[in-house]
């Protein structure tokens, strides 16, 4: 995944840029298989590596393929992105340990619904229980977000080419 | 594209495949991997391939413009519309279990319903930011 992510930061040919882009998602989606993450899995492969690429290309060939080369001096991106990164990382060492059974994450709503799935909704799939009932607010307020992306792409890019339509 | 025999062979035998999948992911989603937005990206997946091989205006034969962005703004409806029911059956927004007489079959509906809304949503949402982009400066 390293080496993927270090080829996309150098490349300047934008379609190969898509395709490592492409092939990091399936490396993460086969991460999240190995952690048991199915689901998580599933949609980083089918979003992820599948519709995202497929879009990538839709908008290169609207576009140019080459990246521009940059004017500007390279270290101030630099600063901000070893900045973050190291945040990042910082972040991460307040994070339980993985398959550590007092973690926070299984002390809280997690083994309620575990117990209670199956009572409550006779779903086996927690997962797609937790998604559409227990948190059901947040699942339509995704969907919500995709309607929106959809409505602003026909917004922006749709009314212009009906317009040629008419005129044509 | 309209001499690739081999592609257009091979797309046409996948794609009943694909869309039957997309459907298996969506109402199996209860009980293995899955749900409404992984089969709402693998369904518009499946329009994308046709359109690529086909071209964008022969999938609109099959998929018109208007019908997706009916279908886009129906499926948000659709998981609105279970909540605003389960309100006026006189449960709480978007609490399934007075669908039915059983809470839990009230669940397992709702469940169905909330994800086929999703589904829909996705799809058509998937399909349409293709054909605005595929068929931007024809």
């Amino acid at each position: 995944m390293a080496l993927t992510a270090y080829a996309v930061a150098r490349l300047h040919n934008l379609y190969a840029v898509v395709m490592l882009a492409g092939i990091y998602s399936l490396l993460a989606a086969v991460m999240f298989v190995v952690l048991d993450a199915v689901d998580v899995a599933f949609t980083e492969a089918a979003v992820g590596a599948g519709i995202s690429t497929v879009l990538a290309l839709g908008t290169l060939a609207l576009t140019k393929s080459r990246e521009k080369t940059p004017r500007h001096t390279r270290i101030l991106p630099l600063a901000v992105c070893g900045i973050t990164g190291a945040a990042l990382v910082y972040g991460t060492l307040d994070l339980e340990h993985y398959g550590d059974p007092s973690a926070a994450p299984h002390h809280h709503v997690g083994p309620e619904y575990l117990a209670r799935s199956i009572p409550d909704t006779g779903v086996p799939n927690v997962v797609t229980s937790v998604l559409a009932s227990y948190r059901g607010y947040d699942t339509l307020g995704e969907t919500t977000v995709i309607f929106t992306a959809g409505v602003g792409v026909v917004l922006l890019l749709g009314s212009w080419r009906r317009k040629e339509d008419d005129d044509a | 594209m309209h001499n690739f025999l081999v592609l257009r062979v091979i797309a046409k035998l996948l794609l009943p495949f694909i869309l039957l999948f997309a459907l298996y992911v969506q109402f199996h989603g209860d009980y293995g991997p899955g749900g409404g937005f992984q089969a709402g990206v693998i369904f518009a997946a499946g329009f994308i391939l046709y359109a690529l091989v086909w071209g964008v205006e022969n999938a609109e034969l099959v998929l018109p413009r208007g019908l997706l962005r009916f279908c886009f703004a129906a499926g948000v409806m659709l998981y609105a519309g279970v909540g605003l029911y389960d309100i006026l059956a006189g449960g709480m927004y978007l609490d399934y279990s007075v669908m039915a007489q059983d809470s839990v079959k009230g669940q397992h509906l709702g469940i169905l319903l909330v994800e086929l809304g999703v589904g829909i949503t996705v799809s058509t949402v998937m399909v349409t930011i293709f054909y605005t982009f595929a068929g931007y400066r024809r």
